[in-house]
Order: structure tokens, then sequence, then C-alpha cells
């Protein structure tokens, strides 16, 4: 019983995972692991100037949508 | 740089991938090929036994679609058709192409790593990505074409969107996203310009350029036509442009960030824009407030075409690409459900009366090559080549992960394409050939629409009066004739299956206007990000002679560089809402011979870059699916010039109605008045001109390309322009699921201690 909930709560995990991925919302995380590991002491950007950042680089760099 | 990399003719065409030394602290960055090849030939009972019954149950499903006639089909056979197909095709024949052409190398680092910035160049687990670029690649496309296509009777689509995406499209896919990967993700105008040198370079970069504008122009055609003259979709649709703005600032200033969140709230507020449309549209000031003919939609879309593409990107377009994100993966889930639970019946025939005709009345021309171009997204996509050398190879792991993502990411398209078939052939025919028969043929009434059905002379068929209005009821319409574009039969569709498992009849007009409001979705994304796009180069073109331009951040050139874009699809735009012929069944087919033309831009690219590699052996790769391409495009760019048939012809079509003026005529053919007969005219010009422009400039990039590949053949090879190698440090599993062996190599990555892994999704390494 126990181990099947704890199957159930792994799935859920996993597909919370998987769905924050596809939306793009791991991007700040992806960023702080990459600068950690480059810049160390440093301090990174914070989470509001990452997406401001992000949205402006956009801006300037626009990616096509598929029909 | 590399110059000094380029291989010998004749050689190894990746001869530093064999003096790669990686690491020796870090357990393996890539499977050794021999454990790999041994995987790959071990075939065990068990796995002999699934791929027989793959094998078998895809047969038996083709000949229930191909073989048995005169007995309605279940459609779970397309289902199992398509989707054993592409197993098969997927583990073979992408397969074959990775061991003879691509060759990928797991011990060279791949742009995500050697370029890594934290931001644009980010390793990203393999799943995620697949979702991503699926997101990208697929939208509206392979909703409509398939739709149109279905009045050549299922069978021709069907074979064309599942052969066609595993010998092309996801052929061209793949290699462009593999190409682009071994280059530092440099986009398919670059990639031109290297390999074809400036003449295929510039004529690529022209054609790209004006093939986004119709690209852009036909599909706002489509959302035009599904909101014409309906309250609720009006009233819905518009409010996505609130939500998006809300979704904006939430996130801008309330809680950066929270994209999931913000998603589902967006999510929230759209489905209650949908009842709450129904019920506006209902009231009387709603229906006036909200009725709009096409004309003014058709602006109002130019308007917001603009607006949105000079706002910064937080405020519109991010957020409305996550809402369209959310909706991509929903709905198409959900499509996949219902279709297996639900199960339709399918009466219509394999082929049609029309698939041997010239006059269908959805889509002119012959099946041979018509079908071939009615149908692009979901079989083959030029446009895919803009996405496969955009974010997506900026985000690959490790180099044969690029299987998966290009070839395996195309054909979930296809399947998406495969459901927008089933969900067109699940209605009546009558109602289909009602709904898709321009208004220049029905009269735009029930009556007209009657009477023109009938008259067709369609086994089976017998429309009443009554079919039709008790539909437009059911689905909240004012009237459902002449709903030409492909949206609104596919919403019928998907309304008329997803009503039998959620709702009953009550429900349909709900699930008509969810289906339109994704594909409005879709389509508004794609209109306001291609519109960027498209500035973007032609700024990037005028910046060659104004260097200003060139600054993104001047606003007078954005401004200038986006209303030449928008005047551009705007402009074609209006002509097909007030095309006195129709406007999609004339303009559509423009739009998937551009859309095939970039393809065959794109697999130039390929052969060539494939010649230089001197990988002869296995050019046909290559250059069959752009064989096939050349030849159904240019040969129906040529129909579409040079044509008698002023059905099938654009310029025949308007020297008849130059002749008819000159002689004084006031009303010819479905042209009702000089007027329009002048309209007609003009609407030929602009077409026959579109099709002579796009088709020269196809000509000119394929011919370079051959001649760049006969000159690598003389040499035996040529030289690359890959970057240089540099050696990986990091691991990660190829395809969906992991074999035993990359397991235990994984598992030995996921014991190293967090400083020495470059993978970030590390946590969930073990799930794979």
């Amino acid at each position: 019983m126990n181990h099947a909930l704890a199957r159930a709560r792994g799935g859920w995990h996993g597909f919370v995972w998987f769905f924050k991925g596809v939306m793009g919302e791991n991007a700040y995380r992806d960023y702080l692991d990459y600068h950690r590991s480059t810049h160390p002491g440093v301090a990174p950007m914070t989470e509001r100037e990452f997406w401001r950042d992000k949205t402006d680089r956009q801006d300037r760099n626009p990616q096509g949508r598929c029909c | 740089m590399s110059q000094t990399s380029a291989p010998l003719p004749g050689r190894d065409p990746d001869p530093e991938s064999t003096v790669l030394v990686q690491d020796p602290n870090l357990p393996p960055v890539a499977l050794d090929p021999a454990v790999t090849a041994a995987e790959d030939r071990k075939w065990t009972p068990a796995k002999i036994a699934v791929w027989i019954g793959i094998a078998l149950l895809g047969g038996v499903s083709w000949s229930m679609i191909a073989i048995v006639r005169g007995e309605p089909i279940n459609a779970i056979w397309f289902v199992f058709a398509a989707v054993c197909t592409y197993f098969i095709a997927y583990r073979f024949y992408s397969k074959f192409i990775e061991n003879k052409l691509t060759k990928p190398n797991d011990m060279r680092a791949t742009p995500a790593e050697y370029k890594a910035d934290g931001k644009d160049y980010v390793a990203t687990d393999r799943r995620v990505l697949y979702g991503h670029h699926f997101a990208a690649i697929a939208g509206a496309g392979p909703l409509v074409g398939p739709v149109l296509a279905a009045q050549m009777g299922y069978l021709p689509g069907t074979i064309w969107i599942i052969i066609g995406v595993i010998l092309a499209g996801a052929v061209q896919d793949y290699l462009v996203l593999f190409f682009s990967m071994r280059r530092g993700g440099r986009s398919l105008g670059q990639m031109a310009r290297e390999e074809l040198g400036p003449i295929g370079g510039t004529a690529a970069l022209i054609a790209t350029l004006a093939i986004m504008i119709i690209i852009v122009a036909i599909l706002a055609l489509v959302v035009v036509n599904a909101l014409g003259e309906s309250p609720w979709g009006v009233f819905s649709v518009s409010m996505t442009i609130p939500i998006a703005l809300f979704m904006g600032i939430y996130l801008r200033f309330l809680r950066p960030g929270k994209v999931s969140e913000v998603s589902i709230i967006g999510f929230v507020l759209l489905i209650a824009a949908i009842v709450g449309g129904g019920w506006i549209a209902e009231t009387d000031w709603g229906s006036a407030l909200f009725t709009l003919d096409r004309t003014t939609i058709a602006w109002g879309i130019i308007v917001y075409g603009f607006i949105a593409a000079v706002l910064p990107v937080w405020l519109l377009l991010a957020p409305r690409d996550y809402l369209s994100t959310f909706m991509k993966i929903g709905t198409i889930l959900m499509l996949a459900v219902a279709i297996v639970l639900v199960r339709p019946e399918i009466h219509v025939p394999a082929f049609s009366e029309f698939a041997g005709r010239v006059d269908g009345p959805v889509v002119p021309g012959a099946l041979w090559p018509f079908l071939f171009v009615t149908i692009a997204c979901g079989a083959l996509s030029g446009f895919h080549a803009l996405i496969a050398s955009g974010t997506t190879p900026k985000m690959l792991h490790k180099e044969k992960q690029s299987r998966f993502i290009g070839y395996g990411g195309m054909l979930m398209e296809s399947f998406v394409a495969i459901m927008a078939l089933v969900a067109a052939i699940s209605i009546d025919r009558g109602i289909y050939f009602a709904m898709n028969s321009s208004a220049a043929a029905t009269g735009g009434t029930v009556e007209g629409a009657v009477a023109f059905v009938n008259s067709l002379g369609l086994s089976g068929v017998n429309l009443t009066p009554d079919m039709l209005t008790q539909l437009a009821q059911n689905v909240g319409e004012e009237s459902v004739v002449s709903r030409t574009g492909g949206a609104p039969t596919l919403a019928v569709g998907l309304s008329q299956i997803m009503h039998g498992l959620i709702g009953g009849v009550g429900m349909m007009g709900f699930w008509y206007h969810f289906a339109i409001m994704f594909e409005a979705l879709f389509i508004l994304t794609a209109v306001d990000a291609g519109t960027r796009v498209a500035r973007f180069m032609l700024q990037d073109t005028i910046g060659n002679f104004i260097p200003q331009f060139k600054n993104v951040s001047w606003r007078p050139g954005v401004w200038i560089c986006t209303a030449i874009m928008v005047a551009g699809w705007g402009y074609i735009l209006i002509l097909g809402v007030t095309d006195p012929l129709g406007g999609i069944n004339t303009f559509f087919p423009l739009f998937g011979i551009a859309n095939q033309l970039l393809a065959a831009i794109a697999l130039a690219v390929c052969l060539a870059i494939v010649a230089k590699r001197g990988a002869f052996k296995y050019l046909w790769i290559v250059a069959l699916p752009l064989a096939f391409a050349s030849v159904i495009t240019i040969w129906a760019s040529i129909l579409k010039i040079f044509s008698p048939d002023v059905r099938v012809g654009y310029w025949a079509n308007n020297a008849a109605y130059r002749d008819a003026l000159a002689s004084g005529e006031t009303s010819f053919g479905n042209a009702k008045s000089v007027a329009e007969m002048e309209a007609v005219v003009r609407n030929t010009t602009v077409q026959g001109t579109l099709s002579i422009v796009f088709v020269v400039l196809t000509i000119i990039v394929i011919a370079t390309a051959i001649a760049t590949t006969i000159r690598a053949w003389q040499r035996g090879g040529g030289i690359s322009n890959e970057e240089p190698a540099t050696v990986s440090a990091t691991y990660a599993p190829a395809g969906l699921i992991a074999t035993p062996a990359e397991r235990e190599l994984e598992k030995q990555w996921n014991q190293l201690p967090d400083e020495l892994r470059l993978e970030r999704a590390h946590h969930h390494g073990q799930r794979s």
C-alpha cells in the first residue's frame, strides 16, 4: 500500500517536473545551476531580474513559432 | 576556424572525433559504440515478438483502411496504422539514417555544453526538450490541411501524411536539427549562405521572407473565416488578449517565474471566456456588438498584428506563448484520448469523386500534385527547418538525442494531422461540403448549400436543410454554411466526438468554440511571432545598406519594418477575405506550395552538406524527399502559372476575366459585378506573381545545391563548415526510454558529486 502510494507520488512529481520543464518554468533554476558552477562567488541575477532579462532578450532576438 | 578543421576530401567527415580524449576522472561520456551496436543487434525472443506484433497490427490496420471496402471503418484503425508505422520507421529507418548518414558522436560536446550560457544554450532533459520542440513546430497547420484534403477521400491524405512524414518530413527535421547542432546552432539562412554561396543564400533568404508573409496571411485568413458572423467566437477569442495582458503583468510584477501557475490561471480564464461567450452571444447587445463581418475582423487582426509585434515580448507574446503551449499539449492529448475512447465510424469513401477531378469545391486541382501541397504540415513542413535551426539545437544535451527530438518530434506532429483527418471525415459528407464550399458556390444560404451539395452527385450524400440548421443550432452558430478554412470543420468534428464523451448535445457549442479558440490561439501566436521574425530578417537585410536598421532597439526601424511586414501579409489577407471566388480555395494552394518550397530549400541545404561530408552512397536519403518535394511543388506552381484550365491556373483565370471586362460584360463566373470582376483580375495577378516568385527563387536554391553537390562529388567531398569538435564532459541517454547499457552508465553519472556533473535535471536521471 505504502509502496503504491510512493509510486503515485513519484509519478506526480515526475509529471510536475515534466510539465514545468515543457512550459519553461525551470529556466531560472537552470541558470542558477550554471551560474554557480561557472561564476562561484559572484551574485547571480535575482529571479525577477532573470525573467526580465529573458523576455528582453527575446525582444532583441525573436524566435518563430510554427504553423 | 571551420576552415582549419576541414577534413581532406574523401576522408572521415568527423576526423577529430577519433582523437577526442575525455576527462579520465569522469565516467564515460559516451557509450562504447560496440556496446550500442551489440544492443541493437541482440534480438531476444521478447523483442522479436514485440516487433512482429507491431508489424502485424500495422498491417491489419492498413488493410482495414486501404483494402476493405463497402462498409464503415472504425477510426481506431487509422490510429493503429499510423502509430505502428511510426514505430517501425523510427526504430529502423531513422536508426539507419543515424548509422549511415548523421553518425552522431556522444564524445563531442553539443553547443548547449560548449557554448553554455545558462540562458539560450542550456542542456535540457531530452523528454522536456521533446515537448518544447513539439510545441514549437506544431500549430494550426496540421489541423487545417488534412481537413481540406478530405474532399479527395480519406485514403490519399492518410497515405501521404504517414508515408510522407517517415520518408520526407521527419528526415528533414532530423537532418536540419543535426547539421545546425554541428554548426553551433546556426540558422537555416546562415547555413544556406555558407553551404550554397551568396546567390543560393540570398535566394533562400528572400524566399524565406516571402514564404513567411504568405503563411502568416493564410493562417490569419483561417481565423477570419472561423470568426466571421460568429459573436460567440469573436468574444471568446478577443478575450485572449486581455487574459494574456493580465498574465504578462502577473509574471512581470507580481510573481515572476511562476509560469505554470499563471498558465493554469490563464486556462481557467479562457474556459470562462468560452462559457461567457455563449451567454453573451445570446443577448441582443452581445450579438449586436460581436457579430462582425469578415473584412472588419481582418482589419482587427492586422491592427492587432502590428501592435502585438511592437509591444514588448513580456506583455503579450510571452504569456500568449505559455497559453498556447499549455493548450497544445492539453488539447492534443484530449483529441487522442477522445478518438480512442469514442472510436467514431467513418462513412467517407477511400477515394471520393474529386480524387480524379480538378473541380473540387474545397480546393481545386487534381490529386496529383495538389494533395501534396494541400497537406503540408503533418507530412512535410519546411517551416520546421526554421525551428530545428533555431532554439532546439541550442538545447540538445547529447548529439545522439537529435534523432529522438528531430525525427520523433515530427512523427508526433504527423499523428496530430491524422487525428485532424479522422475528426474531419467523421462528420457527414454533405455537411462537410456545405461547410467547405465557398460562399461563391453556395450563396452562403442553407437552401443554396443544400442545392449545391446535392447537385455535386456525391454517392451516399443526401443533404437536407434540417441537418444544417440543426447543426448550427447545436454548436451555437448562426449558420455553418461556407465556413471555409478547415478550422470550423475540425471544430464540428471535435464537438461531435467530444460531446459523446462529456456533456451530451448541450455541450456541443462549448466543444465547438473550444476548438475554434485553440486554433485561433495557435494562429494568432504564430502571426505575432512570425511578424517579429520576418521584421527581424528585414531589419537585418536593410541593415546591410542602412546600418542603423541593424540596431533592433532603434524604434523607428522596428516600426517601419513591422509596418512593411504587416502590410505585406495584411494585403494578402484582405484580398483573401474579399475574394469573389471564395478565398481559401484560391489562396490555400499558395500556402502549401510556399511551405513545401521552404522544405525543398531546407533539403537542398542538407543535400549539399551530405555531399560535402562525402556520404555519396547515402545521398538518396536526402535526394529522394528533395526530388519529390521539388517535383510536386514546381509542378503545382507550373500548373498554377501555366494551366489553361481556369479552375486551376491563376493566369488563365486572370485572362478570362480580363477578356470579359474588355468585352463589356458586367458579370462573369462567380463574380456578380464589374467591381468583383476587377477584384478577380487583381487577386489572380497577385497569386500568379507570387507563384512565379516562389518557384523561381526555389529553382535557384535547388540549382545551386545541385551544383555544390556535383562539385563535391568530383572532389570526393568538400570543406566542412562544422564547428571544431570539443570533448564532452556529460552524459545522458539518447532515446525516450534508456536501454540497459545506458541506464548502467547513467547510474555511474548519478553517483558523481554534483559539481562534476553538467546534467541539471539530476534527481530525475534515475527515472528514465
